[in-house]
């Protein structure tokens, strides 16, 4: 039982996408890996349940 | 210091004396009860509740007395209550530093504070900074003065244990200055250390992760204004180390710690100019000071795979080390000997089954597992391993000066916390409607009772607690007291009455809304390892 939701969600996955590179514009490698890191911290969070979590780990690994 | 010792000695309390046992030519070595190798903190207050109990214990230690140099510095407020319950709660808290404010920086910034005991109605504080080796002295005075009072106790000096058969009885080889000598035992306790000689006697396993850094330690004396707080620096803007750590203890020194990496030449870092050079940086300069002691450790988390090995148990860091974030190297090793006592005493006495040893094992294999989780949570957090686990470290760090759900990941030591015992000594909780923080094995929290308060006087034997309802006839001791807001909290939660079983180690045996003298009967029994 999936609760995860990896079929669209977005209104317009067009423009978050724009949205995600444009934040990394003008970063260099290491700063956006940091930025990344911290996009992931407070994802997580905001996700808050951990089988969440785990389908959202299983799903990025393959 | 004196010749023959291995160590310089803080405190010389147990000087060698010929014993009786030395000198049977015929009729085979001496026999006891129970000896304990080891008179480290561990042995030390096993063998204080073992005497207490009236049960016969002999410890042997290969020194004499108390080695130099602070180690352990935070002693929980689990170990006060346990010390409190043998007696020698009260020096320590009275000469230690209490403190139950952390802070934790990063660079210059400070990211948050801590609380460690915002509740009210503990006899114990949170955590006391007591340097070890005075922990250990208070330990052996009570054992003095239990010893005068009757208690069948015995500690030799530079009694260094050599060989040992786990045959039945157990047989040790032991060397003094006058020689080798034999003794026999029922059980042995082996509470000899991290490098713990009967392992190895035993050829036994020690299995863990050992993690590659140096941390370097200053005991410092000076008078500082700092606050009585727990501060840690991650990559401090002072540069002394990867991170810092800064901690009062009695008598005007400060424990200051440095993170200083894994190739470095031991040697030289510990020579005064260099550690001087990292103090003055923490400290700014002009700050006058001398220096204590110094020294570099590394730790391991890993632990044996069983506690038990048929007549010998094996108890403190001995069995288990831990980093030392989070403090629950002896505070961990003193809840073993609070969970063994009673039940060798017990066993001993012939008053329960030899089983009951095997819970011993079972619940402390188990809170070891918990301690050194812990502790390498902490470990990998403040010592990063990889370069992705950095990036979150580093992340997270600079989130939680913003933001609060980014303080909870923090982790600069979580300190240690009492285990609650699921094992087979605890009854299923017929309490349903209770707090679970008190739901059997869990370690009873104190509150405010009368003058006092409620551990004292739930003290060392099976103890029926009774809150709002009547304790059966049983012949078990009985606290019986009407319902407070402290006790409503802690122990009935939404239920109007609750008879708790405490076993002598003040933890939860067994909890009822109300119960008869069969069901309590029972229910003592089950927790003194009856099998049926
Ligand atoms: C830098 C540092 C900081 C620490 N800080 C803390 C802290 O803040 N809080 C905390 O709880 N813990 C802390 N610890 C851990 C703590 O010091 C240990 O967990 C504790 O000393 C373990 O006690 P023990 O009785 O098991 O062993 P030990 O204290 O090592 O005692 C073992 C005893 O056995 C004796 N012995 C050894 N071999 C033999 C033999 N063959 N025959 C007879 N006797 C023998 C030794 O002489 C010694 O007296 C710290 C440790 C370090 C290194």
């Amino acid at each position: 039982m999936t609760r995860l939701i990896l079929t669209p969600n977005l209104p317009d996955p067009d423009a978050a996408y724009a949205r995600l590179l444009a934040a990394h514009e003008e970063l260099d490698e290491a700063e956006s890996a940091a930025f990344n890191a911290r996009l992931v911290l407070i994802l997580m969070n905001h996700l808050g349940d951990p089988e969440l979590l785990d389908e959202a780990l299983k799903a990025a690994k393959t | 210091m004196p010749d023959g010792d291995r160590y310089p000695l803080a405190h010389r309390l147990y000087p060698y004396a010929r014993s009786a046992d030395q000198d049977r030519d015929a009729g085979g070595p001496a026999h006891h009860p129970v000896i304990v190798v080891g008179g480290g903190p561990v042995g030390l207050a096993l063998a204080l509740d073992l005497g207490l109990r009236g049960t016969p214990t002999l410890v042997l230690d290969d020194a004499e007395g108390i080695g130099e140099g602070s180690r352990a510095l935070c002693f929980s407020k689990r170990t006060l209550e346990i010390a409190d319950r043998l007696g020698c709660g009260a020096p320590m808290v009275e000469k230690g530093v209490k403190w139950q404010v952390g802070k934790v920086f990063h660079d210059t910034d400070l990211l948050y504070e801590f609380d460690l005991l915002p509740e009210a109605g503990h006899k114990a504080p949170a955590f006391v900074n007591l340097p070890q080796p005075d922990a250990e002295r208070f330990l052996v005075e009570r054992i003095r003065t239990a010893i005068s009072d009757g208690a069948p106790i015995e500690i030799r000096g530079r009694n260094r244990v050599t060989a040992l058969e786990t045959s039945q009885p157990a047989r040790l080889q032991v060397e003094t200055p006058d020689g080798p000598y034999a003794l026999t035992a029922d059980y042995v306790v082996a509470c000899d250390g991290a490098r713990s000689p009967v392992r190895k006697m035993l050829d036994l396993d020690f299995e863990g992760r050992v993690f590659e850094d140096n941390f370097l330690i200053a005991d410092v004396r000076m008078k500082a204004e700092f606050p009585t707080e727990r501060w840690f620096w991650f990559a401090p803007h002072f540069k002394s180390g990867d991170s810092a750590l800064l901690h009062k203890q009695p008598d005007d020194v400060w424990r200051i710690d440095f993170q200083l990496g894994w190739d470095i030449d031991r040697k030289a870092e510990l020579s005064e100019d260099r550690v001087r050079a990292r103090v003055d940086a923490m400290l700014g300069e002009g700050v006058d000071y001398d220096l204590v002691w110094t020294s570099i450790y590394t730790f391991q988390c890993r632990r044996m795979r069983k506690f038990r090995h048929g007549p010998v148990l094996f108890a403190g860091d001995a069995a288990h080390q831990v980093s030392p974030f989070g403090a629950r190297g002896a505070n961990s090793g003193i809840q073993d000997a609070d969970n063994l006592g009673w039940k060798l005493d017990l066993v001993v006495r012939g008053a329960a089954p030899d089983s009951l040893l095997d819970t011993y094992a079972e619940e402390r294999e188990a809170a070891a597992d918990e301690n050194i989780l812990a502790s390498t949570r902490s470990t990998d957090f403040i010592t990063p391993k990889s370069k992705a686990s950095r990036m979150f470290r580093d992340a997270t760090l600079a989130l939680a000066a913003r933001h609060p759900f980014a303080r909870a990941m923090v982790n600069s030591g979580r300190l240690s916390m009492p285990s609650i015992y699921d094992s087979y000594l605890s009854m299923p909780d017929a309490l349903p409607d209770g707090p679970p923080a008190t739901r059997p094995g869990a370690p009873c929290p104190d509150a405010p009772l009368g003058d006092g308060f409620l551990l004292e006087k739930l003290g060392s034997k099976f103890t029926l607690l009774a809150i709002g309802c009547a304790a059966p006839e049983t012949g078990l001791a009985v606290v019986a007291c009407e319902p407070t807001p402290e006790l409503t909290a802690r122990y009935l939660g939404a239920a109007p009455s609750a008879l708790y079983l405490i076993r002598p180690d003040q933890h939860v045996a067994a909890r009822w809304p109300m119960a008869d003298a069969a069901t309590v009967a029972a229910a003592h029994s089950h927790a003194c390892g009856a099998t049926t």
